[in-house]
């Protein structure tokens, strides 16, 4: 691989676009896009309230502290990563203008574009350095923390104001995700309170109270083009009811995360107007394929064929989702899409359990969010079909995910998007600090530093397919489906993206407008 | 009455005490602690590891209960181990919005529900009482939730007239308009509990000797009514006055959460998932000390309205 100079992101926007002009020319109504083009083209001015749920009173605005959808939202207006991830999770140059590596991987030279912080001052190398370094910091906790780890800080170096020389750890080919990790924002060299944050992103800092709002003002020095919002306003409404209340009665302009529930409430309905963005929330089950009866690959197989997902995602997620095909990332970078849909067949389903000799299965579940026990219920009854008696273990919401790790056989699972890549890193190899199905093969492993230090392109898909074959023949994820996220604006608000959360587009109140 | 207020205080201070004690135990035993529950769906153990080191987790349980009630001696509530913001600071701030619906819904409360309970005494048995009565049963067995939503999608989205909810407004006062449906809903069950039990409490007065003597001697009927009946018949209702003022000072969680009231119910219930045991403790201490505020300043003016009642000791 290259370098990866200015990639034309603007592309699917401008499709977008035309698709909408289109439309529109045809009589047709798009109401499910937010961002249709007014004949005006993009106006200037005014205040957007955007509702997000939040953490109460001990939320803080330290970039590298991020955790909740709203600490990220707050976080991107004011800062900059050096790279985001493109709704296909591909690392999206940002304050990185470019990144080249060296023959072997390990050491990779980025170029700094020329921007500034809200205060006048030059974002330089060494704000990029003190920056990753107060995130690897071993006495700290920051979220981004394990995504830097492949970088060795102490040999990296600032090259000049504008270029870093990133020393590696070991090969890393998809270097430039850790760039685009959640949380790895750049802050002025020296920040270490942020009462009155200083980044280099598109909003300037006015005022913050935990657990109520959150206000910025455009910075027109922006070097991705001034805002077109006068000022962002992030209010906190943790219930999704309360949510769409307030945007149904004008309170805000921009409401996050609302449910399929209330999105088919609102189809019809003029006053709101729903942008839904596909991919963004895998749903499935993780078996633990170290112990019984999961172990055994012909009862995972039985689980896999067991599973009828049309079912699940019709009731689950009220048909807003697609279909998941035993894999993660559907529609991301190098996801292996030619291999074939699994469907649902009982009759071997009940052969391979009664060989297995499998008579029980706990399926451990939680209310952590929303349609997740109602997955759990339907599953249960689609493995019941085959003769196997199915015992659902509900946990306690706050510890789930850390039960799950390690304790039980089968349990519900989802997760955001991330690029396969980091999927695999996370919950795949025997190292994994999440490998929640306990999957440990040194073969894998294998196969996965082997990816990682293969500069080809083409050879480097190669291995993504060969690994994602083995994890659909016996893995332990069932993947049943990939649930839309849903955000509710008001008519007038343009520029709203189709783009998973977390990702380079989503949030992104800098390229919106309002009538 | 002073050495009795002075003594009930004393009473009182140990009870909140024992509160306080007994929330710690409480979240103890829950399954977590803090670094799980911060961890959310990222379960590293390494990192888990290292917030409970950070967060003192690590420590004996008894010896993080002493330190705190150590530092409560000394006025000290502690700092939250999530974001290391003073417990005071939080406290401060989740009280406000509380303390002004509490004290809104109390100024309308009282003078609705004795009214309306003072004016189906007068006319028992006739039709406005029966349609108070009808009303006031109706309306009681309706739950807050239901209310709220209901209230909510007529008056704030279909007809538009208030607003839904109070999401970024920096004070409640500062817009008072998104108070109104909160009311409603808090007002709605007290009203009808506590007029009806002034009805009945009127009802007895005004067929008790002492009013059909005050009339003999020709007091006027108003009178009879407001300086001799009123006061006996509003002490049954005071001990639920005082009980629907702990309700309100402990923050309705339902109603702070569909109208996105940052108050103590909210409050505690974040820093219950977030196992943050220093503010959960501290809003045990305040919930403690409004109970035993209330029920005495109750009992003082129970006193005070009927003082040939006997006080319970």
């Amino acid at each position: 691989m290259t370098q990866q100079p200015n990639r034309p992101h603007l592309s699917r926007r401008v499709v977008l676009s035309a698709a909408g002009l289109a439309v529109a020319a045809s009589g047709a109504v798009l109401a499910a896009c937010g961002s249709e083009p007014a004949a005006t083209g993009p106006k200037t001015g005014g205040t957007l309230r955007a509702a997000f749920a939040g953490g109460g009173a001990d939320e803080t605005i330290d970039p590298h502290r991020v955790n909740l959808f709203a600490d990220a939202a707050r976080a991107k207006a004011v800062y900059d990563k050096l790279a985001d991830l493109g709704a296909d999770m591909a690392a999206v140059p940002r304050l990185a203008e470019s990144w080249t590596p060296d023959a072997d991987l390990t050491v990779w030279t980025v170029s700094l574009r020329e921007a500034a912080f809200h205060d006048g001052s030059p974002v330089r190398a060494a704000d990029v350095l003190y920056s990753y370094r107060r995130i690897a910091n071993p006495e700290e906790t920051f979220r981004a923390k394990s995504d830097l780890t492949p970088i060795d800080l102490d040999a990296s170096r600032a090259v000049d104001d504008r270029t870093v020389e990133f020393v590696l750890k070991h090969h890393l080919a998809e270097f430039p995700n850790c760039l685009a990790a959640f949380g790895a924002y750049i802050v002025p060299e020296g920040s270490d309170t942020f009462d009155a944050p200083v980044g280099s992103g598109p909003f300037k800092f006015v005022s913050f109270t935990p657990g109520s709002e959150f206000t910025v003002e455009r910075f027109d020095e922006y070097w991705d083009g001034a805002p077109k919002l006068d000022r962002l306003q992030i209010v906190v409404a943790d219930e999704e009811s309360a949510r769409i209340n307030a945007l149904l009665g004008g309170q805000v302009e921009y409401a996050h995360d609302l449910s399929a529930t209330t999105a088919r409430a609102n189809e019809a309905n003029d006053a709101v107007a729903l942008v839904a963005s596909p991919g963004s929330n895998m749903l499935g089950f993780a078996m633990k394929t170290d112990r019984a009866p999961f172990d055994d690959p012909r009862v995972r197989q039985a689980m896999f064929l067991l599973c009828d997902r049309d079912e699940l995602v019709e009731s689950v997620l009220s048909g807003r989702g697609q279909t998941g095909n035993d894999l993660y990332g559907l529609g991301f970078e190098h996801y292996a899409a030619h291999i074939p849909q699994r469907e649902r067949d009982l009759a071997t389903a009940t052969a391979l359990l009664a060989e297995a000799g499998v008579e029980t299965i706990t399926l451990d579940t939680a209310d952590v969010g929303s349609g997740f026990t109602e997955a759990a219920q339907i599953f249960a009854e689609q493995v019941r079909e085959a003769g196997v008696d199915v015992e659902i273990n509900e946990r306690n919401a706050d510890t789930y995910w850390s039960e799950v790790l390690t304790e039980g056989q089968i349990a519900s699972y989802r997760s955001g998007a991330m690029p396969i890549a980091s999927h695999i890193s996370q919950r795949l190899l025997t190292e994994s600090p999440t490998n929640v199905t306990q999957w440990h093969h040194a073969d894998f492993d294998e196969l996965y530093l082997q990816l990682q230090s293969t500069a080809d392109e083409a050879a480097r898909d190669q291995l993504y397919q060969e690994i994602q074959q083995r994890l659909h023949d016996e893995g332990g994820y069932l993947v049943w489906g990939f649930a839309d996220w849903i955000i509710g604006t008001l008519p007038g608000v343009h520029g709203v993206e189709q783009a998973p959360a977390n990702t380079l587009d989503w949030a992104r109140f800098d390229k919106v407008w309002m009538d | 009455m002073l050495a009795y207020a002075a003594k009930r205080i004393g009473l009182g201070a140990v009870q909140v005490l024992a509160v306080a004690v007994l929330a710690f135990a409480l979240v103890e035993l829950l399954p977590g602690d803090a670094a799980v529950a911060l961890a959310g769906d990222q379960p590293d153990p390494a990192n888990i590891a290292r917030i409970r080191e950070q967060m003192h987790l690590d420590e004996p349980a008894l010896a993080r209960l002493a330190d705190w009630l150590g530092g409560l001696l000394t006025g000290d509530f502690g700092a939250s181990i999530v974001s290391g913001r003073p417990v005071a600071d939080l406290l401060a701030t989740a009280l406000e919005p509380t303390l002004i619906l509490a004290a809104a819904t109390l100024i309308l409360l009282l003078p609705l529900s004795i009214g309306l309970g003072v004016a189906a005494a007068r006319r028992q048995g006739r039709w406005p009482d029966r349609i108070i009565t009808t009303f006031t049963v109706g309306l009681y067995s309706v739950p807050e939730f239901a209310l709220a939503v209901l209230l909510v999608s007529v008056f704030a989205i279909g007809l538009a007239w208030l607003p839904p909810t109070a999401v970024g407004v920096p004070s409640l006062l500062a817009e008072p308009a998104v108070l109104v449906l909160p009311l409603l809903v808090l007002l709605a069950r007290p009203i009808c509990s506590i007029a009806r039990l002034v009805r009945a409490g009127m009802i007895e007065a005004l067929d008790s000797e002492y009013v059909a003597h005050a009339r003999r001697a020709g007091v006027s009927e108003r009178r009879v009514v407001l300086a001799h009946a009123l006061p006996n018949a509003v002490t049954p209702a005071t001990a639920q006055i005082a009980r629907t003022a702990d309700w309100l000072l402990g923050g309705v969680i339902v109603v702070e959460s569909v109208f996105v009231i940052p108050g103590l119910g909210t409050a505690l219930v974040d820093a219950v998932n977030a196992r943050d045991l220093p503010v959960v403790q501290g809003i045990a201490v305040v919930f403690g000390a409004t109970t035993v505020l209330v029920n005495l300043a109750a009992d003082l003016v129970a006193f005070r309205l009927a003082p040939r009642m006997e006080v319970a000791r």
